[in-house]
């Protein structure tokens, strides 16, 4: 069988980066140990159709009224790293409200809740490995990790791909964030061509007149082992 | 070649995103409770922590098309995957069912662990404490030298269940891998 490969460093943060100060008793002190790939890291969960609502890929129908904020959608692909699509992906979405507050019970920014929005979402990609999102465009907040920290406004993706190993969970940005440069998490990712691949496009094409902004965002998860393993 | 999107934190604001209904209940009933606590390196609890299981089904056979071992069974309703958020004490707890030995691996469950202050996930294995024999052969547990570290993978039995605690850093670290 053949597993999948290793990102080239600098792709993903180090455990420890201690600018973010919740990684400094989190991050694990001891090498990882390397697993070579077998039945357990190929494998994952499945999804179907039948387990999706027709309305779960729109948070801006989940409740009576609209929510407040600048409606836009989020597509784009899930691809594996030869570009294939990655079909029937799984993919889960959360994020704040427009005005920067989560509708989380620990969430304590003096900003208001909206009681028409609150911020999950998920779909399945399709054959092409498409996904689409119809959402609002979250606020920035601030989070105390060090003197006038503010996040970048950002949308929480989840994806598992076709095994446990391609497990994905990560953050998508907006271009042109003023904020980027104060973030210790987006800055985390030290390679800057990898970072760059955090931050969606804004795209004419899928603006819709009279309605919503459009992002596009494409998603690569690993890619195989052209050899197969050991196991 | 595209390279990959990069990982970045889960964050601490998840509740109301990944967890569902269910999520740590892998089978309705004949099961076992797996339970445990997850630690920051000061040995406090971490409450805001997720944590995904992923496991065959008893005979062994994995619910994925690349399981191609048409000899073992799929059980009607089995997926293998669980979820659950730690709560205030840093607890989480699943119902499942040992999973069947694939030689020469001996049964374990794959896990998953999400955090705030975790820029990546984390992998680790729960093994069973009543499969001496298998676990002794096993290619990862036998590749540990530490005998320490090893025990970090080996759930204990408690109770009618199990215990398996998830030490993130320090002395007691679980063993963690690089999938």
């Amino acid at each position: 069988m053949n597993g999948y490969r290793r990102d080239p460093e600098g792709t993903h943060p180090a455990y420890l980066t201690p600018e973010y100060r919740s990684t400094r008793l989190r991050a694990p002190d001891r090498p990882l140990i390397v697993l070579p790939h077998g039945l357990s890291e190929i494998t994952g969960p499945v999804y179907g159709h039948e387990r999706m609502g027709r309305l779960d890929h729109d948070l801006t129908r989940q409740h009576a009224g609209e929510p407040l904020g600048e409606r836009i959608t989020v597509s784009g692909r899930v691809l594996d790293g030869d570009g294939r699509p990655v079909r029937r992906a799984l993919v889960e979405i959360w994020q704040c409200n427009a005005a920067g507050r989560y509708a989380h019970r620990v969430d304590r920014h003096p900003a208001p809740l909206d009681p028409n929005f609150t911020g999950a979402g998920r779909c399945l990609t399709d054959d092409d490995g498409r996904y689409r999102f119809v959402t609002i465009k979250p606020g920035a907040y601030p989070w105390g990790n060090h003197e006038n920290a503010w996040r970048p406004a950002h949308i929480h993706f989840s994806l598992f791909g076709s095994a446990f190993a391609t497990r994905l969970v990560t953050q998508m940005y907006f271009p042109g964030d003023p904020l980027f440069a104060y973030d210790p998490i987006f800055q985390s990712v030290r390679d800057p061509g990898a970072r760059d691949r955090l931050v969606a496009a804004f795209d004419l094409e899928r603006t819709e007149p009279e309605w919503a902004l459009g992002y596009r965002w494409d998603i690569v998860l690993r890619g195989r082992d052209a050899t197969p393993t050991e196991d | 070649m595209p390279g990959s999107t990069p990982s970045q934190t889960v964050g601490p604001f998840f509740a109301f995103g990944l967890p569902f209904e269910g999520g740590e209940r892998l089978v309705e009933r004949d099961g076992i409770w797996i339970a445990g606590a997850v630690y920051d390196g000061a040995g406090e609890p971490v409450n805001d922590a997720l944590v995904e299981l992923w496991q065959a089904n008893r005979a062994g056979r994995y619910d994925h098309p690349e399981d191609t071992r048409e000899e073992l069974p799929l059980e009607d309703g089995f997926v293998g995957f669980g979820r659950c958020a730690t709560d205030e004490q840093g607890a989480f707890g699943f119902y499942t069912v040992k999973p069947g030995a694939t030689a020469p691996h001996a049964p374990h469950i794959n896990v998953i662990v999400l955090a705030r202050g975790l820029l990546r996930h984390l992998f680790t294995r729960i093994y069973f404490p009543d499969e001496e024999a298998a676990n002794a052969g096993d290619p990862l547990l036998s590749s540990i030298e530490d005998e320490a570290v090893r025990e970090t993978l080996i759930a204990r039995a408690d109770g009618g269940g199990l215990r398996f605690d998830i030490h993130l850093q320090g002395e007691r670290q679980t063993a963690f891998l690089d999938v």
